[in-house]
């Protein structure tokens, strides 16, 4: 502790060097006592009796420094030492790693169109996984219910509170101010055809056909997906699946289960309340900014907008719940050992749910579209 | 050898209204090693995390190489962090780093250090905590649980510190890579010099590796001492605990 600095003192005698050591020689002083021995060359002598504490690394140091001269065909002499000194100086010469660093590869051409390959068989064995974790889900829900005994029905209400009852207040902020947003920027670009009353059309059948359901799945996708990873992969790192497997009990009825079904029960209660919500929200501002009284804009919604619209939007949501629950629970079982996979398998998640459930959207489109309605 | 580097004097700790540790004293000496041995529950790990300042609040005083814990100031706590080394149960090294990378964390603390020096010192620390050179490279989640103990071990030991928590050394480890990291740790405490606190259930690193033995029962240091005083004890527990079935197994002289 009370360790001088170190002293390095450099002296030419008799056509050899002679370095003497004194004081604190330790890791802290490395960068000094490196920058004096790298000047160093020829037969060199190093009086260490004055050294007071010396640390693995300036042990380190000094052995480096006989490695160097020794293969410059010199050599180095220690004299002096301290007992204590020269154990660690054993001690450290003796742990010495040889080096086998292998130098880094280089990446030819070949090597990156493998690299091509092999992310495309990658994302084919990635939507293969999901395609096998959603018939294994669905095989498991048919199961359940023939033997309805294995079911978990608290686990079941606890996820549904989770998944559901939690995400109203997000879910119904979210689309009040859609709802706002559609009605202000229809009135102003209506306004311009004197067609300010068709305000009530373009907000009930975006919101109830598309714009409902699908921010609501976003939503959903993104806080009920991660925390279905989360959960599932933090299981799978501390090996509680494992245990269960042993246990006899199969982790898809325990864990898959009762959170697609979760999901798929309260999905489409929340896109109703993100219905409702947005119609609000569009309706307020179109009293505000159009004059639109409630009891007119009413008039017009169920006059103007056909219960289509209802039905084909809230027909999508089971379709995302199950999209959301099973990459979710798949993202789960594809974390690894350690925290930084179970992160990037959360995002990783929340991403692929998202944009799965986008995909889905056009695709509903374009078959509704086909069918005419 | 009298200068104590740990000074622990009327501890208490409580979590809620269970007292883990009342009033407890206890002097660890320069260059020994000593052994903490307890009951599960008696709060061994407790009093190391409280000993390097991972759980501050409670009464009582503690020192550590002269400056009282936790730390006052910035000085103070870069002194103590600088010389206390502290190997977790199961190594928990970073899970997304190297082996190498996780040694060379404390490294950087170091100014002036360049990453070819820092690198070499990280490589040595894993050869002296008896991994293989390949390791390095290797992340935590590749290695077994005993060469992660070692990792830890590496890293606790980075920058040289005076002192050197180990929290269960060998627990889960096979009887030979036990005794291997009991050989180890008596080899690096000698050409080291390090002053060493180790919390264990292992008969058999108390009889190779420790200088001095303190028993925790009854919210405090019933008893300090070497492993032959321990025999001689009065204590129910401490009787049990010595002279017991796997006490006799592990004792040298298979007395």
């Amino acid at each position: 502790m009370s360790e001088a600095a170190p002293r390095i003192e450099t002296l030419h005698e008799a056509g050899r060097t002679l370095v003497r050591l004194a004081g604190r020689v330790t890791v802290a002083d490395l960068p000094e006592i490196e920058r004096a021995f790298a000047r160093l060359g020829g037969p060199v002598a190093v009086d260490l009796a004055g050294v007071e504490r010396m640390d693995t690394a300036g042990a380190h140091v000094l052995v480096r420094l006989r490695a160097r001269l020794e293969a410059e065909g010199q050599a180095l002499e220690i004299r002096g030492a301290p007992a204590a000194v020269e154990s660690v100086i054993a001690t450290v010469a003796a742990a010495e790693p040889a080096p086998e660093r292998a130098a880094p590869a280089r990446r030819g051409l070949v090597d990156r169109v493998a690299d091509v390959g092999a992310r495309m068989t990658g994302a084919g064995r990635f939507g293969a996984e999901l395609l096998a974790m959603f018939g294994l889900i669905l095989a498991r829900l048919v199961r359940t219910i023939w033997r309805p005994r294995d079911f978990r029905m608290t686990a079941l209400v606890h996820h549904c509170e989770a998944v559901g009852w939690q995400a109203v207040p997000i879910v119904a902020l979210m689309a009040f101010l859609i709802g706002v947003v559609l009605a202000f920027q229809g009135a102003t670009q209506l306004r311009q055809f004197g067609a300010e009353v068709f305000v009530v059309d373009l907000i009930a059948i975006s919101i109830l056909r598309e714009l409902g359901v699908l921010l609501t799945s976003i939503i959903v996708a993104g806080r009920t997906a991660s925390a279905f990873t989360a959960a599932i992969g933090s299981m799978k790192m501390r090996e509680e699946i494992d245990a269960m497997r042993t246990l006899g009990l199969d982790p898809a009825v325990m864990l898959f289960v009762p959170r697609v079904l979760a999901l798929l029960l309260m999905l489409p209660i929340l896109a109703v309340v993100a219905n409702a919500a947005g119609l609000v929200g569009g309706g307020v501002m179109a009293w505000v900014v159009l004059d639109i009284s409630p009891p007119m804009f009413a008039t017009r919604l169920v006059e103007g907008t056909g219960v289509a619209n209802y039905v084909i939007g809230l027909v999508k949501a089971p379709f995302f719940a199950l999209i959301i629950g099973v990459v979710g629970c798949h993202a789960g079982m594809r974390v690894g050992g350690n925290a930084e996979s179970l992160g990037r398998q959360t995002s990783a998640a929340v991403v692929t749910a998202i944009f799965a459930v986008i995909v889905a959207d056009a695709v509903f489109s374009v078959l509704f579209a086909e069918i005419g309605i | 050898m009298s200068e104590a580097i740990i000074r622990v004097r009327g501890l208490v700790t409580r979590f809620g209204s269970h007292v883990v540790h009342d009033r407890l004293d206890l002097d660890v000496a320069r260059g020994e090693i000593l052994g903490v041995v307890g009951g599960s529950g008696t709060g061994k790990s407790v009093l190391l995390r409280t000993i390097v300042g991972l759980n501050p609040a409670r009464v009582g005083e503690i020192e550590v190489l002269g400056t009282p814990v936790p730390a006052r100031t910035a000085a103070e706590r870069a002194r103590l962090e600088g010389n206390i080394g502290v190997m977790f149960q199961d190594g928990a090294l970073f899970s997304s780093l190297t082996v190498r990378e996780n040694v060379e964390v404390p490294l950087r603390r170091v100014a002036g250090l360049s990453a070819r020096t820092r690198a070499e010192l990280a490589d040595l620390k894993i050869s002296m905590a008896g991994l293989p050179y390949a390791a390095g490279d290797n992340y935590p989640s590749e290695l077994s649980g005993g060469m992660r103990k070692r990792a830890g071990l590496a890293r606790a030991l980075a920058l040289d510190p005076e002192v050197l928590f180990l929290d269960e050394p060998t627990a889960g480890l096979d009887p030979i890579g036990a005794a291997a990291f009991d050989r180890l740790i008596h080899g690096l405490t000698q050409s080291l010099g390090l002053t060493v606190f180790l919390v264990t259930h292992d008969l058999d690193t108390l009889h190779a590796v420790c200088d001095r033995v303190a028993v925790l029962a009854e919210k405090r240091v019933l008893v300090t001492g070497t492993m032959e005083e321990m025999l001689d004890v009065d204590h129910p527990w401490v009787r049990d605990y010595f002279h017991g079935p796997r006490a006799r197994a592990a004792r040298p002289d298979r007395g």
